[in-house]
């Protein structure tokens, strides 16, 4: 069972901050205040889109003192599976949707004396209610915050107006300007933790460089939504309830079990948190693991899968439901 | 008599001197310093050159493993009279350094425990520190009735050496303060405590 108790929100606002990029504030339906979260929480949106429900996780971005409504920034993708298109292109001021409480897998280390942040894109939305909540605890912080171009780029006047520019530093592609990790994770005083969201390569080579440079896992942090990569069609079988469900190739198994009315645990969506983690009876082909969670060991075992992201290669997998 | 199988007992993991780090600070008490010794057959003595030592030897001055360390010819080896007076040293120092540099803990429990308590307040996670348990077995115990704590108790139950009840020692261990949690073993019959075993030797 999934502990969820959903709010019904109106959208309040739309704004287009940047190329791609457009923020939305929702507000309840009922008039209740949100509840307060903490920097780098987010939410599950659910979105009737025609006749698909989707549910895409978000960070947070409005200020986690602000009970009034919750604001939400999406870059629109590419290839989208269908919610940054159903965000950007049909959603209007005024639409209902439905969000989940906040829930925080990347919070900041109340104990750390000094915060870095490190953020690539749309990954300075966490960052955005993260700095608010810093600012008025007092805590030492800054960011690093990497941008295509200076109107891809989201909210870096703002921050560099309100944090100062000696906190907010701006790295520009275009301006062929890039964040220099080494130089800035050289001289940090002992007790800094460090805080990177954005595109996977992205987190992975600051990872690695602050590993390489001696830091503790203890003390790096980061966060990426995975969304479900597509693949060929197959069938899950629940040995507990007898079922039989079709998993198409746009769809998760997660999004698979919904659609057929299975109440499957879901936290995240997004391959980070651990909530969906679900035991496979057999497989006939191979897993195809997309998740941030599972140990190697978990992965190579082939006996549990993160349902919201991963899927198989073969026709038919038996899962523990 | 002990109260053991609690979860917040420390595991020890080793001093294993991690070759990614910029700096190594040394904190050994007694014969903690042949955890460091072992180090440097196991992985060779480069990194001896980055590193800083602060040596008490307690309870072990008749080992001489002071004159052993200054043999390795680290970047620094700083020999202290007392705990206090190394813990003193070791929070000035924690105070300067910078990421990159690992901290290695090693010698008894109440020594490794107190100067983790060191750490923790500049901000370093405990798991992050690396401790090796060397030498006696002894505890250093908090009395959760008074807040009074025993260095060295080596017996259960054991006296209580700031309100004189005789303490259960258990495994229940208290990061914040390095130290295990004693509690009242004949409260409800005053005098009828059992007799002192040695368990800690």
């Amino acid at each position: 069972m999934t502990i969820n108790t959903e709010m019904k929100v109106r959208v309040a606002k739309v704004t287009q901050v940047a190329d791609k990029v457009k923020r939305f504030r929702f507000e309840r339906v009922d008039g209740e205040p949100m509840p307060v979260f903490s920097g780098g929480a987010h939410v599950i949106v659910s979105m009737r889109d025609g006749k698909a429900l989707r549910r895409n996780p978000y960070s947070l971005m409005s200020s986690p003192e602000d009970t009034k409504g919750y604001e939400i920034s999406v870059l629109r993708v590419e290839n989208s599976r269908g919610g940054s298109a159903f965000l950007h292109e049909t959603l209007k001021e005024g639409d209902e949707l439905v969000l989940s409480q906040p829930v925080n897998l990347f919070p900041f280390d109340q104990r750390a004396k000094k915060h870095i942040m490190m953020a690539g894109g749309i990954g300075i939305t966490p960052f955005l209610a993260m700095m608010d909540q810093m600012e008025r605890e007092g805590k030492n912080f800054e960011l690093h915050y990497a941008v295509r171009t200076r109107t891809h780029g989201a909210y870096w006047k703002d921050l560099q107006q309100r944090y100062g520019a000696h906190r907010v530093k701006v790295y520009c592609d275009a301006e062929n300007l890039f964040i220099p990790v080494e130089k800035i994770l050289a001289n940090q005083p002992l007790g800094t933790h460090l805080y990177v969201c954005g595109p996977a390569g992205m987190i992975n080579g600051v990872l690695g460089k602050a590993r390489d440079m001696g830091w503790p896992k203890q003390n790096l942090h980061s966060e990426e939504f995975l969304a479900p990569p597509p693949g060929k069609a197959f069938q899950v079988k629940l040995a507990k309830s007898s079922r039989a469900i079709d998993v198409a190739p746009h769809q998760s198994i997660l999004e698979a079990l919904e659609a057929n009315g299975v109440d499957a645990p879901y936290l995240c969506r997004g391959g980070a948190c651990g909530q969906c983690e679900t035991g496979v009876v057999s497989c006939d082909g191979a897993l195809e693991h997309n998740d941030h969670f599972l140990e190697p060991d978990d992965k190579a075992s082939g006996r549990k899968i993160m349902i919201c992201v991963s899927r198989i290669k073969g026709n038919e997998v038996t899962l523990d439901l | 008599m002990l109260v053991a199988g609690i979860k917040s007992r420390p595991v020890y993991g080793g001093l294993n001197v991690d070759t990614h780090a910029k700096r190594h600070l040394f904190a050994l008490e007694g014969e903690g310093a042949l955890a460091l010794m072992d180090q440097v057959k196991a992985v060779g003595p480069d990194f001896l050159e980055h590193s800083d030592i602060l040596y008490v030897a307690a309870a072990s001055a008749a080992h001489e493993h002071d004159k052993a360390l200054a043999k390795l010819g680290a970047d620094t080896l700083w020999v202290a009279p007392t705990i206090p007076v190394l813990l003193n040293r070791l929070n000035v120092m924690l105070g300067q350094a910078h990421m990159g540099t690992h901290i290695y803990l090693s010698g008894t429990e109440g020594f490794i425990g107190q100067a983790q308590q060191v750490a923790m307040n500049h901000g370093v996670d405990p798991a992050s520190l690396h401790k090796e348990h060397r030498g006696s077995t002894a505890r250093r115990v908090q009395c959760v009735h008074c807040k009074g704590i025993t260095d060295n108790v080596t017996t259960s139950p054991y006296t209580c050496s700031a309100c004189g009840l005789p303490l259960l020692v258990r495994d229940h261990y208290s990061r914040r303060l390095g130290a295990f949690q004693g509690v009242n073993i004949d409260a409800e019959e005053p005098g009828t405590a059992p007799k002192p075993q040695e368990l800690f030797p």
